[in-house]
């Protein structure tokens, strides 16, 4: 699809919706949101380009296959089960950073947990999409 | 003793990398595993054969009752000494058997590990480690009968073997649960204090079965037995070292170490006698109508593991006695005729007894080696050999007045089998005229014909001194499994009695069977005409037939129709829901108790009704997809207007999302057809209708049933103490139910690695084309 205007937009949307997906996930434990629907709307911000700009360009923009976003985000939310371990506390246990950040709040391993979701769902999602609309029979 | 089992694993993980950097000169360096072991045991031998017994514990699991408990008794020790002497000796003979193999490496990897769960086997204390330890052994066993793994004979040899020695293992840990549930403990030592409440328990028939279930399959007893000769597709060290001296009589060792738990009652008795006086008997007759050496091995060692499981049942102090000699005998005799014929394997390249003779004349040393195991195994006096056969008769003939005929004729007439069996394997390769295909024969190095010399001048000095032999290995071993003392004190000479008459009548007959019983293809050919009724064709029947069975069903179920599957979906979930309805009574609708429509929802309803028929009535797939997407987007509105928006949000981006990668695919699906007959199309608008009634119906019933509202509470209330998250929904996602999450994005990931590669994968056909 070629089309000018959709094209003008998505340079303006892509930037927007992704800060509107990492607004989602960082508010998730508060209000609605969360790493999953951050991630699902992450990959609609990339399909949505990749309509406008074809799919390469859209690899290109991402810089590396969407496949191996998903070992860093697996590995990510991995982390955050096994690391109370090293503070002799049962895997899982919700560790919390006293301080509260600004903008953020609270920060604690199941921000990572999280974060670890989003990463993932992004990777399966293009993954699935992009494999499907580069493969051409 | 946890460092000894944990340095064969490490060692077993480090050859897999780093095995192939090993030049064949430094190899020698792999025995230095087991023989350390088997130093580190020896020492114990002072302490242990004055009655002490060493105990070791390390937290592992506690909240599964599954701790690193160790304990090493007499009956501990004699195997622990076994596996790590014979293993001494199996590795030092395997390093030049399997000198240019390129999975060397691989091959002491499994062999290592093997030698680790062994060891695991007979320290372990805690049952549910005994378990761990049991499939280990295993599945090294599987391994290393497929090693050859190019073989499709040898594939499937390793897969009989792990699924008859597999659903043994799954008895096994059904038994040893309810065994601890009944008592409450999982320690063995505790278990034996427990023996009254277990043995009037009314599960204890099962309990004995399903153990029995375990032993049996591992240590080949009828009609379990078919593995063990097809696992000889093993090299023959392996063949030596699992297959006869030591994996195999794990389930001998687990029946001795039960004996004092589960033993001296007549069920337990009759189920061992039964099942051990015909495998015996039975194997000992097979190994005389072989013509292939490890054949012939083969049902010797089954029928000695009957003899063991046997002399278990009788129970009398006189027969576990016997056992524990005979243990040490027969691993003794048994190892070293297996490596003699390896190394005949390897030099004259056939084991068929019929084509060797005369060997003696280029491998002297190994027709020692084989002479000496051969007359051990047929009870010569002055080998260790005639020590147990004379145990054997003692046991049978004190088994009380009118069964000790016919148990003592049964051990005779097995007897004389094996004596046969043993002359085959170990005299008759080396006797006779020597064929002038095999004169060009070369003694192979020391490396191979060392180790069964050694085993086998161990037999004979054994034999020598009894008294002592009996007293360093086999006095606590047979002190533990009869669980008091037992008074052991073997002796070189009993004068002249009825029991060395026996022995001699035994060892007259078996020769004269030797020199009568030609084997001969012939016998094989008649043998295998009653393959029918032998239990492992019993066992390939039930296997086709599962074949056969999930091709029917796959057929049916599996048979690659989306629509297909919807149907029988939808089909099964109204069944249940309906039958469901039908038991909760008459429906009740209470339409003033629902809440009012209002305008927003009318509209939204409209729309989704409008998109539904649009969807059915169309003839473009475009528009259909369409009109799905639509009917996603005003569930989402109901979302929203119940307070959901966690969901809404989600189904947005899903309902979005799905759309795109309809179009996507829209392209590459061909023109659109009219698959269904107009039957098929009533059908599915019955079934498609039926669902809608009983959902509808469900959904209104559900007013009627008190909710539990505490796990919403608990939540609600806890969200925030507990997890200082404000968001209930996001919470339990990442929190409460994290692990669940976990999981489901390691689902995901693993459907975008199954579209990935199964797409990639067409592309690339489709490039060779």
């Amino acid at each position: 699809m070629r089309s000018i205007i959709l094209q003008t937009a998505t340079r303006y949307l892509l930037p927007i919706l992704l800060l509107f997906s990492i607004f989602l996930l960082l508010r998730g434990h508060y209000y609605p949101g969360g790493g999953f629907v951050g991630g699902l709307v992450a990959s609609i911000a990339f399909v949505l380009h990749s309509f406008t700009n074809g799919t390469d360009a859209t690899m290109k923009l991402l810089g590396r296959k969407p496949l191996s976003l998903i070992p860093i985000g697996l590995g990510i939310s991995a982390f955050s089960v096994i690391l109370p371990l090293f503070f002799g506390l049962p895997p899982m246990t919700g560790l919390w950073v006293q301080e509260k950040f600004p903008l953020i709040g609270l920060i604690g391993s199941s921000l990572f947990f999280d974060i670890g979701v989003y990463l993932v769902v992004i990777g399966v999602v293009l993954t699935i999409l992009f494999t499907i609309s580069l493969t051409d029979d | 003793m946890l460092f000894t089992i944990l340095s064969g694993l490490i060692v077993s993980l480090l050859l897999l990398p780093f095995g192939r950097m090993l030049k064949s000169k430094q190899r020698i360096l792999l025995v230095v595993l087991p023989a350390a072991l088997f130093l580190f045991y020896l020492q114990y031998i002072p302490a242990v054969s004055s009655g002490r017994f060493l105990l070791q514990s390390t937290p592992w699991i506690p909240s599964l009752a599954t701790n690193l408990d160790f304990r090493l008794d007499g009956l501990s020790l004699l195997f622990a000494l076994l596996i790590t002497g014979i293993g001494t000796a199996i590795f030092f003979y395997a390093r030049a058997y399997l000198k240019d193999h390129p999975y060397f490496n691989r091959f002491f990897g499994y062999l290592c590990l093997f030698m680790s769960a062994m060891l695991g086997i007979v320290l372990a204390d805690n049952i549910f480690l005994l378990f761990v330890f049991w499939e280990l052994t295993s599945i090294s066993s599987f391994f290393l009968i497929g090693f050859n793994n190019n073989d499709p004979a040898s594939r499937k040899s390793a897969i009989t073997a792990l699924t008859i020695t597999g659903m043994g293992g799954f008895f096994l840990l059904a038994g040893l649960i309810l065994l601890g549930n009944i008592s409450g403990t999982y320690t063995i030592s505790e278990l034996i204090h427990s023996r009254n409440i277990i043995i009037h328990h009314p599960l204890y028939p099962l309990v004995l079965g399903l153990l029995c279930m375990g032993a049996f399959t591992k240590s080949a007893q009828f009609p379990f037995h078919f593995w063990l000769p097809g696992a000889m597709k093993a090299p023959t060290p392996v063949s030596a070292y699992l297959h006869s001296a030591t994996m195999v009589k794990a389930g001998i060792y687990l029946l001795a170490r039960f004996n004092p738990i589960l033993g001296g009652t007549d069920l337990w008795s009759n189920t061992l006698m039964i099942a051990g006086g015909f495998t015996m008997l039975y194997a000992a007759f097979h190994s005389l109508l072989r013509t292939d050496l490890k054949s012939i091995l083969a049902y010797s060692t089954i029928s000695a593991l009957g003899i063991l499981t046997f002399l278990i049942g009788l129970g009398t102090r006189e027969a576990v006695i016997a056992a524990s000699v005979f243990i040490l005998v027969h691993a003794l005799y048994k190892a070293t005729l297996f490596l003699v014929t390896g190394i005949i394997d390897h030099e004259a390249h056939t084991r068929d007894i019929t084509r060797l003779a005369g060997l003696r004349k280029v491998l002297l040393p190994v027709a020692i080696a084989g002479l000496l195991a051969a007359i051990s195994s047929a009870g010569v006096p002055l080998t260790f050999g005639f020590i147990g056969k004379d145990l054997i008769y003692e046991a049978t003939l004190h088994a009380g007045a009118s069964l000790s005929f016919i148990l003592t004729a049964l051990a005779i007439a097995t007897n004389t089998g094996l004596v046969a069996a043993g002359f085959m394997a170990g005299i008759k390769p080396f006797s006779g005229k020597l064929p002038v295909e095999f004169e060009k024969i070369h003694l192979p190095s020391a490396s191979l014909w060392l180790p069964p010399l050694i085993l086998a001048v161990a037999g004979l000095i054994f034999g020598c001194i009894p008294g002592i032999a009996g007293q360093l290995f086999s006095l606590q071993a047979a002190n533990a499994i009869f669980g008091s003392d037992t008074q052991l004190h073997l002796k070189l000479w009993h004068g002249f009695n009825l029991v060395l008459l026996l022995s001699l009548a035994t060892l007259a007959a078996g020769t004269f069977l030797y020199y009568i019983n030609k084997p001969s293809g012939k016998k094989q050919h008649f043998i295998q005409k009653f393959n029918p009724l032998s239990p492992e064709f019993a066992l390939n029947r039930f296997a086709n037939g599962i074949f056969g069975f999930s091709t029917w069903y796959t057929g049916k179920f599996h048979n690659g129709y989306l629509r297909s599957y919807h149907l029988k979906i939808l089909l099964f979930a109204e069944m249940l829901l309906a039958y469901k309805l039908w038991l909760s009574g008459p429906i009740k609708i209470d339409f003033y108790g629902l809440a009012m429509l209002s305008i927003y929802e009318i509209a939204v309803v409209v729309i989704l009704i409008g998109a539904l028929v649009m969807m059915i009535l169309t003839q473009s797939r475009l528009t259909a997809v369409v009109s799905m997407s639509i009917i996603g987007y005003c569930t989402c509105l109901m979302f929203v207007f119940y307070s959901a928006p966690d969901l809404a949000m989600t189904q947005f981006t899903i309902d979005t999302l799905t759309t795109v990668l309809f179009v996507l695919v829209l392209y590459k699906l061909p023109p659109f057809l009219n698959l269904a007959t107009t039957w098929e199309r009533y059908r599915d608008i019955a079934v498609s209708l039926g669902f809608g009634v009983i959902l509808s119906l469900v959904a209104l019933q559900v007013h009627h049933e008190a909710i539990s509202t505490q796990t919403s509470e608990f939540y609600a209330n806890n969200s925030y103490i507990l997890a200082k998250g404000k968001n209930v929904v996001n919470v339990i996602l990442v929190d409460f139910r994290g692990i669940d999450t976990m999981f489901e994005t390691v689902v995901l990931s693993i459907a975008a690695i199954g579209v990935y590669s199964l797409l990639r994968l067409r592309l690339k056909t489709s490039e060779k084309e």
